[in-house]
């Protein structure tokens, strides 16, 4: 049997495994099984023979572990990664609010998950009826009476709906070559563009944080197919000239478009529907809680002007009398994906809208903007804000003054809120401020979490000034540190093979 | 509901330290016109067990798959889920956490989906993956886009047998027209290789084809890969995940970019979606890769640990210059099928694809038996296959379903040309007895 022997005599107790670091392929034996395929209850066949020799020759390397491998595994995978059930979140632009748990059984019903997208209508009409009722509701929410469930995310509404603005100008005979795009835009904006064979023009920000109205009116001509415009935007203000915008965009046949990243700012208190645009997408992972998944899946459907709804991609849902159907709309750009969109996604959006109901969604942008707006006032003597106005819910912080005071970059803050407990804000972004810090608390947090944020982030000014190499080290206490983010390319071990263990 | 755990006592605290008299004031930045003067018209907010009750009630007017026996296939399949797949997706620490941005608080994240990029490459034979896309029709026009950046020309040519929804996509995808989709039709339920050789030229990306095909068939993905790699172009293969513990990696035919829906790998059919898109492809050409992948590296303690990797590439570092506009991927899908592989393993996932292709087979040849159904195609096939019904499909379909069975996708709802087929998918979940069943109905008509 084993014998037991410690270095010194001692007896150690302490020897925890790391958490990570050891992969699923090192777990387990050659005979480790987890779960088996049943028995063959029907004739045997010549694999071979019967796919015409394409059968495989060698087995694919597979972990082989057991069941409690796995648990225990993926236990301490978890035990290294941080949610939002973990503590505060306030990644700016990412509205990293609480995930209610019922949203999580809904979508598990059987009735939702065991179904299939080529069932008869007939047979699928409770699905249906949730699209449709979401449908309804996000128009509402949106000032825009015709939506699309399917894209799969932010970035891919984006694409929808820059799609969907192509496919009128052309029906138009109006082919433009150019979409505005505010220098505080999301990457994923001038990606798009891109995609859709337009040239972005980059329009700069005025010294009060919005578009500069003067600039965006000298780019303005008949070649611009649309601006894209996140309002409230991306340094957490809402643009107060926004239907000056709106219509100067109009005025020149250009269609206005809304980046829905900050929905959760102003629902119930402003649509941008009202507001001029004429298309947005609404990112049902940020404003209506379904979980992010560890970077998704997400769900980014499309609300826009009638003038827009007949080119839509489709499957919508329409409604007659109580017998809901899939319908594709007359000059569709097609398909922009398989099937009707992320269903399961789409379930927990739409039973978080009707657990808060109207009433409950225009509390929770007011609280929202409160929350961030009493964070700011916490903040704002040691870290200066960007722009010194009432925000919406969120604000940037620049870390350029402490930089220049102390050496202490942005970086190294962020890696010290982890040795709190706190996960950092959205940082250097975005790009027109120095050492950007971008911070959104949203709705679900206590006064109790915001008071403690703001006193480890006045501490943390603190640690800078009197010893900066504090945090040039952090973090310390999560289980890597600092990662080597350039041998990371320089190896380009992206895959584990069992050669490398042989080797 | 609510989910805010500020107390009123605390709003008026807050809105003092703020300078606010009332909350109305912090949204003074909102010009009158574009005020909501109203409340929301939205339904009034439920109890979460009067909520639950009315989701019950609607999950409950779908016919699911408990409660009818399924050959519905084409991309989404009925699979057996184990439980350990759902009791490591459901932990919070995986579905509440964001994009792995801060590598030092996202390991768990991180290597899983290295830990998935190296199954889908084990899977596929690739060199590399990367952590997912949406699905697998956005990774499959994704891959059209990027056989054009990496080749340099502007013209793909894809097989008519590719699943009709992908190529749709793919046709969204391209629309403004910087990039000519060639379409080769199918011919005996496969790609006409003759065809493909015909529309090839010095302009020409990359030969889409899928294998299993839309219509179950497998491909002659040697002569066709040669054919495309012989003028210089990409060669893009669809697969089914599920069936790579039986069926020769797409590498082994050269295959330069693989692509799929990964879906039935641990992910619940769920309407569709969310599922997950496959992508994976050679090394060499990882530079123009779209999404998100994971590499490992060490930290400055010299531990290993992992990062995203190779960001050069994407929308937040390189804007319009960007190989995607994709940020948001599909991670906890990719994580379900993580877990599923190293679950099932190579011997549980060859004797699922087993099962799956000999339950297949043995319907088959019963349904044909009957004389009702006509055999559609020669070519071989997998756990898929089209037959032509003698009769009114739809008439045939509702009669069957009144029997508890949903009889296939109806192939004529997506081409006129395959009007009278019907596609039949088997999953390791169909027992003998119901496919015995099934085919007595089948007779009975």
């Amino acid at each position: 049997m084993s014998t037991f022997s410690t270095a010194g005599g001692s007896t150690e107790v302490s020897m925890q495994e790391p958490l990570t670091g050891t992969l699923i392929f090192e777990r387990g034996a050659a005979e480790s099984r987890c779960v088996e395929a049943p028995p063959l209850d029907v004739p045997a066949i010549s694999l071979d023979g019967v796919l015409g020799g394409r059968a495989r020759t060698a087995p694919p390397a597979l972990p082989h572990v057991t069941e409690v491998d796995i648990a225990r595994h993926y236990e301490q995978l978890a035990r290294a990664n941080f949610g939002v059930d973990s503590g505060f979140y306030p990644l700016g632009s990412c509205t990293m609010k609480y995930n209610p748990k019922i949203d999580e059984h809904t979508c598990r019903l059987p009735g939702f998950a065991r179904v299939h997208p080529y069932q008869p209508e007939e047979t699928v009409q409770g699905a249906l009826e949730l699209m449709w009722g979401l449908q309804e509701a996000l128009a509402e929410v949106a000032g825009l009476p015709a939506v699309t469930l399917q894209p799969a995310a932010g970035a891919h509404g984006e694409l929808t709906a820059l799609l969907t603005i192509r496919a009128f100008h052309t029906a138009n005979g109006d082919a433009r070559t150019k979409v505005l795009v505010p220098d505080s835009a999301h990457g994923t904006n001038p990606a798009t563009v891109a995609m859709c064979g337009y040239q972005v023009v980059q329009i700069p920000s005025d010294d009060r944080g919005g578009v500069d109205l003067e600039a965006l009116r000298s780019a303005l001509d008949t070649d611009v197919a649309a601006l894209m415009l996140t309002n409230p935007n991306t340094v957490g203000l809402f643009d107060e000239n926004i239907m000056e915008i709106t219509a100067a965009v109009h005025a020149v046949g250009a269609l206005a478009y809304c980046d829905g990243a900050n929905l959760n700012a102003i629902m119930g208190k402003s649509r941008p529907g009202d507001m001029g645009f004429d298309a947005m997408h609404i990112n049902l992972h940020k404003t209506f809680a379904t979980p992010h998944g560890g970077g998704g899946p997400g769900a980014g459907p499309v609300a826009v002007t009638e003038a827009l709804a007949p080119y839509l991609p489709g499957p919508l849902v329409s409604r007659e009398g109580e017998v809901f159907a899939l319908v594709t709309p007359e000059r569709s750009i097609g398909r922009v994906r398989s099937f009707v969109g992320n269903f399961g996604v789409l379930v927990r959006a739409y039973t978080y809208i009707r657990a808060v109901g109207g009433e409950g969604l225009r509390e929770i942008s007011e609280q929202a903007v409160l929350s961030a707006n009493y964070l700011k006032a916490l903040l704002e003597d040691t870290w200066p804000v960007a722009y010194d106005r009432t925000c919406m819910h969120e604000f940037v912080m620049s870390g350029g003054p402490l930089r220049k005071a102390t050496g202490v970059r942005t970086l190294d803050v962020a890696k010290r809120l982890l040795d709190y407990g706190i996960h950092p804000p959205t940082v250097y972004f975005p790009l027109i401020v120095e050492e950007a810090l971008m911070v959104e608390p949203t709705e679900t947090e206590s006064k109790a979490t915001l008071d403690r944020f703001a006193a480890v982030l006045t501490r943390i000014a603190d640690e800078a000034r009197t010893d900066p190499d504090l945090l040039h080290g952090a973090p310390y206490t999560t289980p890597v540190r600092r990662l080597d983010e350039a041998a990371a390319v320089k190896n380009a071990d992206l895959a584990w093979r069992p050669e490398d263990v042989e080797a | 509901m609510r989910f805010i755990p500020v107390t009123c006592e605390e709003r008026v605290e807050m809105l003092a330290r703020v300078g606010a008299r009332s909350v109305d004031e912090l949204f003074s930045d909102i010009p009158e016109d574009a005020r909501l003067a109203r409340p929301l018209n939205l339904p009034e907010p439920m109890t979460e067990i009067a909520l639950a009750a009315h989701l019950e009630s609607l999950a409950g007017r779908n016919l699911d798959g408990g409660r009818v026996v399924s050959f519905l296939g084409a991309g989404i399949y009925d699979h057996y889920v184990p439980a350990i797949v759902d009791a490591v997706v459901s932990k919070p620490a995986f579905f509440t956490a964001y994009t792995p941005y801060q590598p030092e608080v996202s390991q768990g994240t991180l290597q899983a989906v290295y830990e998935f990029q190296s199954m889908i490459c084990q899977l596929t034979g690739m060199e590399v993956s990367n952590a997912s896309m949406y699905d697998g029709a956005t990774a499959f026009a994704e891959a059209a886009l990027m056989a054009a950046r990496v080749t340099k020309r502007d013209k793909v040519v894809v097989s008519g047998a590719v699943h009709p929804e992908w190529r749709e996509t793919l046709a969204t995808y391209v629309e403004s027209g910087t990039l000519e989709v060639v379409e080769v039709p199918a011919t005996g339920g496969v790609t006409d290789t003759a065809a493909v050789a015909a529309v090839l030229d010095g302009r020409t990306a990359a030969v889409l084809v899928s294998s299993p095909t839309f219509y179950g068939t497998l491909e002659d993905l040697e002569a066709i890969g040669g054919i495309a790699h012989d003028a210089g172009a990409l060669f893009v293969v669809a697969t089914d995940p599920v069936l790579l513990g039986v069926l020769e990696p797409p590498a082994a035919y050269g295959a330069d970019i693989v692509v799929g829906e990964g879906q039935a790998l641990g992910n619940a059919a769920s309407y569709g979606g969310p599922g997950l898109g496959l992508f994976a492809c050679r090394k060499e050409h990882i530079r123009q890769m779209p999404g998100r992948v994971a590499g490992k590296t060490v930290d400055v303690d010299g531990r290993t640990g992992f990062v995203l990797t190779f960001s050069t590439r994407e929308q937040h570092i390189r804007r319009e210059k960007a190989t995607s506009n994709i940020c948001s991927n599909h991670a906890l899908n990719a994580l379900a099928a993580g877990v599923y592989l190293a679950a099932v393993g190579a011997e549980g996932l060859a004797g699922i694809g087993e099962a799956c292709i000999a339950k297949a087979h043995y319907l088959e040849a019963a349904l044909v038996a009957t004389g009702r159904f006509k055999r559609a195609f020669d070519a071989p096939f997998a756990r898929e296959f089209a037959l032509r019904w003698t009769g009114d499909v739809e008439e045939m379909q509702r009669r069957l379903l009144e029997r508890g069975f949903l009889a296939g996708v109806d192939l004529g709802r997506f081409a006129a040309a395959d009007d009278g087929l019907v596609l039949f998918a088997v999953t390791e979940r169909h027992t003998r007895e119901v496919l015995d069943r099934f085919v007595e109905e089948v007779s009975a008509l």
